[in-house]
């Protein structure tokens, strides 16, 4: 195993490091000590790596990440994740705004609670929250899906497209047309394989589901102000 | 103050805020130094200029102005006497650069506001009260709280904030905090839309605006409510009515240390509490180096909540006592 501490190795030189791993590297577990709060640790990843961070992140931990798996034992600052291609994240703790906002594709796991705008615009990305979301969540989410073990704030899914959310708690209000959904077996079942995948007990049968009502989609003179 | 390159889900890095309150009074002693490390972290959100509020504690009987002057060697020379005299109270002047503390007997603000118009108008009050003083220039952080010793300095709470300038001047006046009453001040991250109406209107109702600064206009807006009887939780509740834009506010009350998001909450905040103290910062990396942070709960304030943390509340701090 390869540690970095960011109290002797400075953030350039760390990210290059990590950035420097090919596809078929065989040092594959990475930890990174003394983080404090820094920006933009284990951005730009692009290899089958484990990245530990031990201690909280600033803004943009683990962003545009491709392959790599980053765990965070700590929260994490504004844009975890974001636009993350493929791969996995998982923070131990919370994150603020607009974690996991425009991602692709991979898996974002937050064990605490996420604040505003969680997953907005996201693009395919799997976003699992063991605790609640923030207002604006998944605003003009495209596809992917957004499971919430606790509640969502207000306007979940505003302008949304096809993303699929679920909802285990309170939903303070729905954004302009988002709406509840039927939960048919197809959707137990997708559901069922991201809970086990995030690590969450929670059983699918507790959640509804939210999607778009497709009434957006284009230009009707009465969805103007 | 200052708005953003604001895009589609949040915000860049502009402006920062800290803030200490202290609970354990053993870490009295360290305020200042605590809150220069924290200031100066913060340098990169903004390195325009900085300020920053200090309770640094009351004397009994007695009440505190800091001023400000461009002409320091002037101004403050002989400060003690001119005002003392005409006025017929004993009067002390500590001097510190740009700025200088004056202490009078309590009760004797307004008199002595008076004569100082009278003596040299371009003296500038800072702050007023019995426990705050503010100190703020422009320049880097670590600049402005080297040439103030805010290192030295001890006090049970304080707030400090680096500005980069957006919607008015790098000026002394447009940097922060703001002093909105006795004892009270307020800092500001984020971007007022209506400052210029509100404005207007304040100064129809006879508060005082001396500045285009946007914050200011925040400021006046809370001393303004406060004078018509609200309390600061209920001042701080309207804002969220009244105030149009982005805002994160710290203010600062004579035993107290209060924060308030937008609904919206696009600019940051990050809290943190052990027994020791509560901690406010724009980012988790203005927080690390405070004692005992490995284990603090650090987390992240709710938007349109007033939270408030008071040394008359009981032991545990009184959370969202709006």
């Amino acid at each position: 195993m390869q540690t970095i501490d960011l109290q002797q190795t400075d953030l350039r030189t760390l990210n290059a490091t990590l950035h420097a791993q090919a596809e078929t590297t065989n040092q594959t577990t990475w930890t990174i000590e003394n983080p404090r709060g820094a920006h933009a640790l284990a951005c730009g990843l692009d290899a089958p790596i484990e990245v530990t961070v031990n201690g909280h992140t600033g803004y943009y931990c683990a962003g545009m990440n491709k392959q790599a798996t980053v765990n965070i034992k700590g929260s994490a600052g504004p844009g975890v994740a974001e636009n993350m291609m493929s791969g996995t994240v998982v923070i131990d703790g919370d994150a603020s705004q607009y974690a996991g906002a425009t991602g692709h594709g991979g898996l974002l796991v937050i064990k605490g609670n996420a604040s505003s705008r969680c997953g907005i615009s996201m693009k395919g990305i799997d976003i699992v929250v063991h605790g609640n979301i923030g207002h604006m969540s998944a605003f003009m989410a495209q596809s992917g899906n957004l499971v919430v073990c606790g509640d969502a704030g207000e306007a979940l899914g505003d302008s949304l497209y096809e993303a699929r959310l679920f909802v285990r708690g309170s939903v303070k209000s729905l954004g302009a047309d988002c709406i509840e959904k039927e939960m048919r077996p197809e959707h137990l079942e997708i559901l069922a394989d991201l809970l086990a995948r995030g690590s969450s007990t929670a059983k699918p049968e507790e959640f509804r589901r939210y999607g778009s009502a497709r009434k957006l989609y284009n230009f009707h003179i009465d969805n103007a102000y | 103050m200052p708005p953003e390159g604001r895009c589609f889900f949040g915000e860049f890095t502009m402006c920062g805020i800290v803030g200490l309150f202290l609970k354990d009074s053993r870490l009295e002693p360290q305020l200042g130094a605590l809150l220069t490390q924290m200031l100066i972290t913060m340098t990169d959100r903004g390195p325009d200029s900085a300020g920053i509020a200090i309770y640094s504690g009351e004397q009994e009987d007695k009440t505190k102005l800091t001023l400000q002057s461009e002409t320091p060697e002037t101004s403050f020379e002989d400060l003690a006497a001119r005002l003392g005299a005409p006025l017929g109270i004993p009067v002390d002047v500590r001097v510190k650069s740009t700025h200088a503390v004056v202490t009078l007997p309590a009760g004797q603000t307004a008199a002595a506001r008076a004569v100082l118009t009278d003596i040299d108008p371009s003296l500038r009050v800072m702050s007023r009260g019995d426990s705050i003083e503010i100190y703020k220039e422009v320049g880097l952080p670590k600049n402005v709280a080297a040439r103030f010793e805010i290192e030295k300095m001890r006090g049970t709470h304080g707030i400090g904030h680096t500005r980069m300038a957006t919607e008015s001047a790098v000026t002394t006046m447009g940097a922060h905090p703001f002093n909105t009453g006795d004892d009270q001040c307020l800092v500001h991250n984020g971007s007022l839309s209506n400052h210029n109406s509100l404005r207007r209107k304040l100064r129809r109702e006879g508060i005082h605006i001396e500045t285009e600064n946007d914050t200011e206009v925040g400021a006046a807006y809370l001393t303004w409510k406060m004078q018509n009887g609200a309390t600061l939780g209920e001042a701080l509740q309207s804002s969220l009515e009244d105030l149009d834009g982005f805002f994160t506010f710290v203010v600062g009350t004579k035993d107290g240390f209060g924060v308030l998001r937008d609904p919206i909450a696009c600019k940051p905040a990050v809290m943190a509490e052990t027994d020791q103290y509560v901690a406010f910062g724009s980012e988790y990396r203005a927080l690390v180096d405070l004692p005992g942070i490995e284990a603090a709960r650090v987390w992240e304030p709710e938007p349109a909540t007033v939270y408030f943390w008071s040394h008359n509340a009981a032991p545990t701090s009184s959370e969202k006592a709006a």
